[in-house]
């Protein structure tokens, strides 16, 4: 028969109050399989507290080619950030 | 696309390697970049999965519960590594499988201190101390490689690499302190994966061939002369500290270059076991091939497993 099981990524919270981060990919032949392999690949020493699995190929990803068109618009942007509005000195915080 | 277009385009990736920036796998890289690392980090990667075998000779022999649940941890922690390791060289569009066809027909190299046997438990502490401590000094400069998932993956490596090194030397500490025969034991390991050790590091600067293009990439940030020359100052002392006496008759405190003049390294040696000459090349290739080739029905019941459980779950919904 001979199948490559699929690929998939794995996602960890290294602890409560913290997001997903990815750890890195693994191959399995279904998502339970998937969720123990993570658990003995990437959590051997505490890393995690809750794992995430997700088949590679449902991932869709932004092409580094189309980077221009898609983030160089925020750079001439500054006025979304707070340093652009001048204060008054008096104003220490805001 | 036109050379002029490809020079341009190859001025810019190296530019951008030259100010620090890291590659991922979906941006534009040189063929060349693509290939070189395919090679280096698969090669990694067989070293680690391949490098569990002349340990998991001792697991079952180990001499203490203690002892047995560090090195079982430890040969984890290898296979652990090649999984991190292949997964990131998939990122370059290469699959598992030809990865490993490439191991099992010989294409793909693994290092050549793997091809050594483990005769005595001494051998198990000698592989941590000497083995580990010479992949670390290899790898450390590595978690700054210019490749991103190659990097992130030497990031974990390292982080669990030092807990190797340190069970191999205190079984090393161990055995010196003991009986007679013991601490022989320990020096007879010491004899033979001293030099083998240092060949690990690679051939000489002006034998190695890829060392200028490596260096460019950051695929190397020192040569192997330095990082051979880093780890025998860094370990003449540890052998010095527990009695046992380093097999070099030339090997002599410099203080002039503040490191160690050490004697020849029988090169032919080396070759001969990259060659696949070793005295345990053979059996090693066996040993893997017979894990996949026996491991076969199981991949293909688990597949077929999940499909199963896949078109029942498609036929609840429709």
């Amino acid at each position: 028969m001979k199948k490559e099981w699929p690929l998939w990524e794995v996602f960890v919270r290294s602890k409560n109050g913290l997001e997903h981060r990815h750890f890195g990919s693994l191959h399995a032949a279904d998502a339970d399989m998937a969720l123990e392999n993570a658990r003995d690949v990437y959590t051997r020493r505490k890393e995690g507290v809750s794992i995430w699995v997700v088949e590679s190929k449902n991932i869709t990803a932004s092409n580094p080619k189309n980077n221009g068109e898609l983030f160089e618009p925020a750079q001439d942007k500054v006025y979304r950030h707070p340093t652009f509005y001048v204060l008054p000195d008096e104003v220490k915080h805001m | 696309m036109s050379e002029a277009e490809i020079k341009n385009l190859e001025e810019a990736f190296e530019a951008r390697i030259e100010r620090d920036e890291k590659i991922e796998p979906k941006d534009w890289m040189p063929e060349k970049y693509r290939q070189t690392h395919i090679r280096q980090m698969s090669q990694h990667a067989h070293s680690e999965i391949i490098g569990m075998l002349p340990e998991g000779n001792w697991i079952s022999r180990a001499p203490s519960l203690r002892r047995k649940v560090a090195l079982l941890a430890k040969v984890q922690d290898e296979g652990g590594h090649g999984l991190y390791l292949y997964s990131a060289t998939e990122t370059l569009g290469i699959t598992r499988d030809e990865l490993f066809e490439q191991l099992h027909s010989g294409k793909a190299k693994y290092s050549s201190i793997f091809n050594y046997p483990t005769l005595t438990w001494a051998d198990i502490g000698a592989i941590g101390w000497l083995v580990d401590g010479a992949a670390i000094i290899n790898q450390v400069p590595l978690c700054n490689t210019s490749f991103g998932p190659y990097a992130r993956a030497m990031v974990r490596v390292c982080k669990e690499e030092s807990f190797h090194q340190r069970q191999g030397y205190e079984i090393m500490v161990k055995l010196a302190k003991g009986a007679p025969e013991q601490k022989e034991m320990a020096q007879d390991a010491l004899n033979r994966w001293w030099w083998p050790s240092l060949m690990m590091l690679g051939p000489t600067d002006n034998q190695s061939v890829h060392t200028a293009q490596s260096m460019k990439w950051k695929l190397k940030r020192k040569t192997n002369d330095e990082l051979r020359q880093q780890f025998i100052d860094q370990t003449v002392p540890q052998a010095e500290l527990i009695g046992l006496k380093v097999p070099d008759e030339n090997l002599k405190w410099n203080d002039a270059k503040k490191g160690y003049d050490f004697g020849d390294i029988d090169w032919d040696e080396f070759w001969q076991v990259v060659k696949g000459h070793g005295p345990c090349n053979k059996e090693r290739m066996t040993a893997r091939v017979s894990a996949w080739e026996n491991g076969q029905w199981v991949r293909d019941a688990a597949m077929a497993h999940a499909e199963k459980q896949a078109a029942s779950l498609q036929k609840e919904v429709s």
